[in-house]
Protein backbone atom coordinates (compact mmCIF):
# COMPACT_ATOMS: atom_id res chain seq x y z
CA UNK A 1 0.00 0.00 0.00
CA UNK A 2 2.60 2.56 0.74
CA UNK A 3 3.76 2.16 -2.89
CA UNK A 4 0.65 3.53 -4.12
CA UNK A 5 0.36 6.13 -1.25
CA UNK A 6 3.56 7.47 -2.55
CA UNK A 7 4.36 9.54 -5.32
CA UNK A 8 4.59 7.37 -8.74
CA UNK A 9 7.67 6.77 -10.74
CA UNK A 10 7.85 8.02 -14.51
CA UNK A 11 8.58 4.63 -15.57
CA UNK A 12 5.23 3.44 -13.72
CA UNK A 13 2.87 6.41 -14.92
CA UNK A 14 4.20 6.50 -18.54
CA UNK A 15 2.76 2.76 -19.07
CA UNK A 16 -0.20 3.49 -17.25
CA UNK A 17 -0.53 6.62 -19.49
CA UNK A 18 -0.20 4.94 -22.47
CA UNK A 19 -2.38 2.21 -20.94
CA UNK A 20 -5.24 5.03 -20.82
CA UNK A 21 -4.96 6.10 -24.29
CA UNK A 22 -4.79 2.29 -25.82
CA UNK A 23 -7.78 1.55 -24.11
CA UNK A 24 -9.66 4.21 -25.26
CA UNK A 25 -8.34 3.22 -28.61
CA UNK A 26 -9.77 -0.09 -28.23
CA UNK A 27 -12.77 1.13 -27.14
CA UNK A 28 -13.11 2.51 -30.53
CA UNK A 29 -12.66 6.45 -29.36
CA UNK A 30 -9.54 8.04 -28.88
CA UNK A 31 -7.06 10.15 -26.48
CA UNK A 32 -7.87 13.73 -26.98
CA UNK A 33 -8.80 15.73 -23.65
CA UNK A 34 -8.99 19.11 -25.47
CA UNK A 35 -12.07 18.20 -28.03
CA UNK A 36 -13.93 18.58 -24.84
CA UNK A 37 -13.09 22.39 -24.77
CA UNK A 38 -14.97 22.45 -28.82
CA UNK A 39 -17.87 20.01 -27.54
CA UNK A 40 -18.69 22.08 -24.61
CA UNK A 41 -18.78 25.16 -26.74
CA UNK A 42 -21.09 23.46 -28.62
CA UNK A 43 -23.31 22.13 -25.93
CA UNK A 44 -23.30 26.00 -25.43
CA UNK A 45 -24.92 27.18 -28.33
CA UNK A 46 -21.67 28.81 -30.00
CA UNK A 47 -22.81 26.62 -33.24
CA UNK A 48 -25.04 29.98 -33.44
CA UNK A 49 -21.47 31.79 -34.24
CA UNK A 50 -19.52 29.35 -36.10
CA UNK A 51 -19.21 26.37 -38.03
CA UNK A 52 -16.61 25.14 -35.91
CA UNK A 53 -18.95 24.77 -33.67
CA UNK A 54 -22.11 22.88 -35.08
CA UNK A 55 -21.40 19.28 -34.79
CA UNK A 56 -23.42 16.59 -33.21
CA UNK A 57 -22.45 16.93 -29.49
CA UNK A 58 -24.52 14.02 -27.74
CA UNK A 59 -21.41 12.17 -30.28
CA UNK A 60 -19.23 13.09 -27.81
CA UNK A 61 -20.74 12.42 -24.63
CA UNK A 62 -18.51 9.51 -23.93
CA UNK A 63 -15.23 12.46 -23.79
CA UNK A 64 -16.97 13.99 -21.45
CA UNK A 65 -17.52 10.87 -19.07
CA UNK A 66 -14.21 10.80 -19.68
CA UNK A 67 -13.44 14.40 -18.02
CA UNK A 68 -16.24 13.89 -15.16
CA UNK A 69 -14.21 10.61 -14.52
CA UNK A 70 -10.82 12.55 -14.56
CA UNK A 71 -12.27 15.21 -11.90
CA UNK A 72 -13.61 12.25 -9.62
CA UNK A 73 -10.00 10.52 -10.01
CA UNK A 74 -8.11 14.05 -8.98
CA UNK A 75 -10.61 13.96 -5.85
CA UNK A 76 -9.95 9.98 -5.19
CA UNK A 77 -6.15 10.35 -5.71
CA UNK A 78 -5.80 13.41 -3.01
CA UNK A 79 -7.95 11.86 -0.83
CA UNK A 80 -7.67 8.51 -0.22
CA UNK A 81 -4.56 7.40 -2.23
CA UNK A 82 -1.75 10.42 -1.11
CA UNK A 83 0.80 10.31 1.80
CA UNK A 84 1.15 14.34 1.49
CA UNK A 85 4.44 13.70 0.69
CA UNK A 86 6.03 17.16 -1.04
CA UNK A 87 7.28 16.51 -5.06
CA UNK A 88 10.45 15.57 -5.11
CA UNK A 89 11.79 18.50 -7.18
CA UNK A 90 14.99 19.13 -8.80
CA UNK A 91 17.24 21.70 -5.78
CA UNK A 92 17.96 23.82 -8.93
CA UNK A 93 14.17 24.12 -9.78
CA UNK A 94 13.59 25.14 -6.07
CA UNK A 95 16.51 27.50 -5.77
CA UNK A 96 15.73 28.80 -9.62
CA UNK A 97 11.71 29.76 -8.06
CA UNK A 98 12.70 31.02 -5.10
CA UNK A 99 14.69 33.36 -7.01
CA UNK A 100 11.19 34.11 -8.80
CA UNK A 101 9.38 34.52 -5.49
CA UNK A 102 8.04 30.90 -5.29
CA UNK A 103 8.76 29.91 -1.45
CA UNK A 104 7.69 25.94 -0.41
CA UNK A 105 7.99 24.43 -3.83
CA UNK A 106 7.00 21.29 -4.42
CA UNK A 107 4.95 21.20 -0.96
CA UNK A 108 1.79 21.47 -3.00
CA UNK A 109 0.92 20.55 -6.19
CA UNK A 110 0.13 23.74 -7.15
CA UNK A 111 1.81 27.09 -6.69
CA UNK A 112 -0.31 29.86 -3.82
CA UNK A 113 1.40 31.90 -5.43
CA UNK A 114 -0.46 31.88 -8.56
CA UNK A 115 -3.94 29.51 -7.68
CA UNK A 116 -4.56 30.79 -3.67
CA UNK A 117 -7.61 33.05 -3.89
CA UNK A 118 -5.43 35.60 -2.20
CA UNK A 119 -3.49 36.42 -5.71
CA UNK A 120 -6.16 35.12 -7.84
CA UNK A 121 -8.19 38.17 -6.85
CA UNK A 122 -5.93 40.75 -7.38
CA UNK A 123 -5.72 42.39 -10.63
CA UNK A 124 -2.50 40.90 -11.28
CA UNK A 125 -3.41 37.28 -10.35
CA UNK A 126 -6.75 37.10 -12.21
CA UNK A 127 -4.79 38.18 -15.14
CA UNK A 128 -2.27 35.77 -15.47
CA UNK A 129 -5.36 32.82 -14.57
CA UNK A 130 -7.31 34.29 -17.60
CA UNK A 131 -4.42 34.83 -19.92
CA UNK A 132 -3.30 31.17 -19.62
CA UNK A 133 -6.12 29.86 -19.84
CA UNK A 134 -7.18 32.02 -23.35
CA UNK A 135 -3.83 30.60 -25.09
CA UNK A 136 -4.16 27.03 -23.74
CA UNK A 137 -8.02 27.23 -25.10
CA UNK A 138 -6.76 29.32 -28.03
CA UNK A 139 -4.12 27.15 -28.69
CA UNK A 140 -4.57 23.79 -28.57
CA UNK A 141 -7.74 23.89 -31.24
CA UNK A 142 -5.59 25.79 -33.14
CA UNK A 143 -2.86 22.81 -33.24
CA UNK A 144 -6.18 20.55 -33.41
CA UNK A 145 -4.84 18.50 -29.93
CA UNK A 146 -3.22 18.94 -26.64
CA UNK A 147 -0.50 16.64 -24.77
CA UNK A 148 -2.85 14.05 -24.86
CA UNK A 149 -3.99 14.30 -28.61
CA UNK A 150 -0.75 15.20 -30.45
CA UNK A 151 2.03 14.56 -27.74
CA UNK A 152 0.75 11.12 -26.35
CA UNK A 153 -1.81 9.71 -28.98
CA UNK A 154 -0.35 11.56 -32.48
CA UNK A 155 3.42 10.72 -31.73
CA UNK A 156 2.00 6.88 -30.89
CA UNK A 157 0.53 6.66 -34.47
CA UNK A 158 3.78 8.43 -36.00
CA UNK A 159 2.03 11.54 -36.75
CA UNK A 160 4.63 14.10 -38.44
CA UNK A 161 1.81 17.02 -37.75
CA UNK A 162 1.81 16.01 -34.01
CA UNK A 163 5.56 15.76 -33.81
CA UNK A 164 5.42 19.67 -35.37
CA UNK A 165 2.74 20.79 -32.75
CA UNK A 166 5.32 19.02 -30.10
CA UNK A 167 8.05 21.40 -31.05
CA UNK A 168 5.49 23.84 -31.08
CA UNK A 169 4.68 22.77 -27.15
CA UNK A 170 8.11 23.32 -26.33
CA UNK A 171 8.99 26.51 -28.04
CA UNK A 172 6.52 28.29 -26.27
CA UNK A 173 6.90 26.71 -22.98
CA UNK A 174 10.51 27.34 -23.41
CA UNK A 175 9.92 30.99 -24.30
CA UNK A 176 7.69 31.48 -21.43
CA UNK A 177 9.81 29.80 -19.13
CA UNK A 178 12.72 31.16 -19.54
CA UNK A 179 11.94 34.75 -20.67
CA UNK A 180 8.32 36.05 -19.96
CA UNK A 181 8.04 34.33 -16.19
CA UNK A 182 10.89 36.22 -15.00
CA UNK A 183 9.52 39.27 -16.37
CA UNK A 184 5.79 38.34 -14.54
CA UNK A 185 7.39 37.04 -10.97
CA UNK A 186 10.98 38.28 -10.60
CA UNK A 187 11.10 41.68 -8.77
CA UNK B 1 -24.79 1.57 -18.68
CA UNK B 2 -22.41 2.62 -21.86
CA UNK B 3 -20.92 5.29 -20.47
CA UNK B 4 -19.76 3.38 -17.34
CA UNK B 5 -16.41 1.79 -19.15
CA UNK B 6 -15.57 5.65 -19.96
CA UNK B 7 -16.07 7.35 -16.46
CA UNK B 8 -13.89 4.38 -15.10
CA UNK B 9 -11.01 4.85 -17.48
CA UNK B 10 -11.73 9.05 -16.82
CA UNK B 11 -11.31 7.93 -13.00
CA UNK B 12 -7.93 6.10 -13.69
CA UNK B 13 -6.56 8.71 -15.70
CA UNK B 14 -7.07 11.19 -12.88
CA UNK B 15 -5.18 9.16 -10.15
CA UNK B 16 -2.51 8.65 -12.95
CA UNK B 17 -2.25 11.96 -13.72
CA UNK B 18 -2.11 13.18 -9.72
CA UNK B 19 0.24 10.35 -9.02
CA UNK B 20 3.15 11.15 -11.27
CA UNK B 21 2.48 14.58 -10.58
CA UNK B 22 2.46 15.74 -14.09
CA UNK B 23 -0.75 17.89 -12.94
CA UNK B 24 1.92 19.77 -11.13
CA UNK B 25 2.75 23.46 -12.07
CA UNK B 26 6.16 23.13 -10.49
CA UNK B 27 6.86 19.52 -12.63
CA UNK B 28 5.65 21.32 -15.68
CA UNK B 29 8.27 24.19 -15.19
CA UNK B 30 10.87 21.66 -13.99
CA UNK B 31 10.61 19.95 -17.04
CA UNK B 32 11.11 23.29 -19.47
CA UNK B 33 14.07 24.03 -17.08
CA UNK B 34 15.29 20.73 -18.06
CA UNK B 35 16.36 20.40 -14.44
CA UNK B 36 14.59 16.71 -13.93
CA UNK B 37 14.05 13.55 -15.94
CA UNK B 38 10.32 12.84 -14.39
CA UNK B 39 8.32 14.54 -17.26
CA UNK B 40 10.33 13.48 -19.96
CA UNK B 41 10.34 9.63 -18.83
CA UNK B 42 6.65 9.93 -18.63
CA UNK B 43 6.19 11.26 -21.88
CA UNK B 44 8.73 9.33 -23.66
CA UNK B 45 7.71 5.63 -22.00
CA UNK B 46 3.57 6.77 -22.96
CA UNK B 47 5.05 7.34 -26.51
CA UNK B 48 7.46 4.38 -26.71
CA UNK B 49 4.58 1.80 -25.89
CA UNK B 50 2.36 3.91 -27.85
CA UNK B 51 3.94 3.42 -30.88
CA UNK B 52 4.57 -0.38 -29.99
CA UNK B 53 1.47 -0.79 -29.04
CA UNK B 54 -0.63 0.54 -32.23
CA UNK B 55 1.60 -0.71 -34.58
CA UNK B 56 0.70 -4.49 -32.99
CA UNK B 57 -2.95 -3.45 -33.46
CA UNK B 58 -2.47 -2.67 -36.97
CA UNK B 59 -0.47 -5.06 -37.81
CA UNK B 60 -2.16 -7.64 -36.44
CA UNK B 61 -6.23 -6.20 -37.05
CA UNK B 62 -7.20 -5.85 -33.50
CA UNK B 63 -10.73 -5.01 -33.80
CA UNK B 64 -12.05 -2.09 -31.41
CA UNK B 65 -14.62 -3.78 -28.60
CA UNK B 66 -17.58 -2.64 -31.35
CA UNK B 67 -16.05 -5.02 -33.67
CA UNK B 68 -14.23 -2.38 -36.39
CA UNK B 69 -10.87 -2.08 -37.36
CA UNK B 70 -8.60 0.09 -35.27
CA UNK B 71 -7.85 3.69 -37.42
CA UNK B 72 -6.79 6.41 -35.63
CA UNK B 73 -7.52 9.09 -38.21
CA UNK B 74 -4.47 10.81 -39.64
CA UNK B 75 -4.10 14.40 -38.02
CA UNK B 76 -4.88 16.97 -41.21
CA UNK B 77 -1.38 17.72 -43.66
CA UNK B 78 -0.01 21.26 -42.97
CA UNK B 79 2.63 22.78 -41.25
CA UNK B 80 1.45 26.35 -39.96
CA UNK B 81 -1.20 25.87 -37.22
CA UNK B 82 0.45 23.14 -35.56
CA UNK B 83 3.30 25.47 -34.65
CA UNK B 84 1.54 28.22 -34.37
CA UNK B 85 -1.10 26.67 -32.57
CA UNK B 86 0.93 24.73 -30.66
CA UNK B 87 3.68 27.72 -29.68
CA UNK B 88 0.50 29.63 -28.49
CA UNK B 89 -0.72 26.36 -26.48
CA UNK B 90 2.92 26.18 -25.19
CA UNK B 91 2.90 29.77 -23.63
CA UNK B 92 -0.11 29.00 -21.83
CA UNK B 93 0.76 25.73 -20.63
CA UNK B 94 4.03 26.79 -19.66
CA UNK B 95 1.94 29.46 -17.68
CA UNK B 96 -1.01 27.90 -16.07
CA UNK B 97 1.36 25.11 -15.43
CA UNK B 98 -1.49 22.84 -16.78
CA UNK B 99 -2.94 21.43 -19.57
CA UNK B 100 -6.52 20.43 -20.54
CA UNK B 101 -6.59 17.27 -18.85
CA UNK B 102 -4.81 18.09 -15.77
CA UNK B 103 -7.02 21.22 -15.52
CA UNK B 104 -10.12 19.42 -15.20
CA UNK B 105 -7.89 16.94 -12.49
CA UNK B 106 -6.87 19.52 -10.91
CA UNK B 107 -10.54 21.04 -10.09
CA UNK B 108 -11.24 17.44 -8.16
CA UNK B 109 -8.20 17.99 -6.49
CA UNK B 110 -9.84 21.07 -4.43
CA UNK B 111 -8.10 23.76 -6.81
CA UNK B 112 -11.32 25.92 -7.49
CA UNK B 113 -9.59 28.64 -8.84
CA UNK B 114 -8.65 26.65 -11.79
CA UNK B 115 -12.50 27.17 -12.74
CA UNK B 116 -11.33 30.94 -13.88
CA UNK B 117 -8.50 29.06 -16.33
CA UNK B 118 -11.22 26.67 -17.81
CA UNK B 119 -13.77 29.49 -18.35
CA UNK B 120 -10.60 31.62 -19.93
CA UNK B 121 -9.51 28.20 -22.46
CA UNK B 122 -13.31 28.09 -23.05
CA UNK B 123 -13.13 31.58 -24.25
CA UNK B 124 -10.18 30.71 -26.11
CA UNK B 125 -11.46 28.07 -27.75
CA UNK B 126 -14.68 30.17 -29.04
CA UNK B 127 -12.60 32.86 -30.00
CA UNK B 128 -10.73 30.44 -32.28
CA UNK B 129 -14.10 28.55 -33.94
CA UNK B 130 -14.70 32.85 -34.82
CA UNK B 131 -11.36 33.30 -36.44
CA UNK B 132 -10.88 29.67 -37.87
CA UNK B 133 -11.26 31.12 -41.52
CA UNK B 134 -9.21 33.95 -41.24
CA UNK B 135 -5.87 31.94 -39.62
CA UNK B 136 -3.43 30.21 -41.56
CA UNK B 137 -3.69 26.72 -41.60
Amino acid sequence: MDYILQPWPWYVSGPLIALVMLILVYFGKTFGMSSNLQTLCSMGGAGKFSDYFRLDWKAQRWNLTVVLGAILGGFIATQYLSDGSAIALSAETISDLKELGFNNAGETLLPPEIYSWENVLSLKGIAILVIAGFLVGFGTRYAGGCTSGHAITGLSNLQLPSLIAVIGFFVGGLIMTFFILPLIFGS
Amino acid sequence: MKFLKFLLVGIFFGIVLVKSEAVSWYRIYEMFKFQAFHMYGIIGSAVFLGVLFIWLFKKYRIKSIEGKDIDLLPKDKGVARYILGGTIFGFGWALAGACPGPMYILVGTGVFSMFIVIAAALLGTFTYGLLQKKLPH
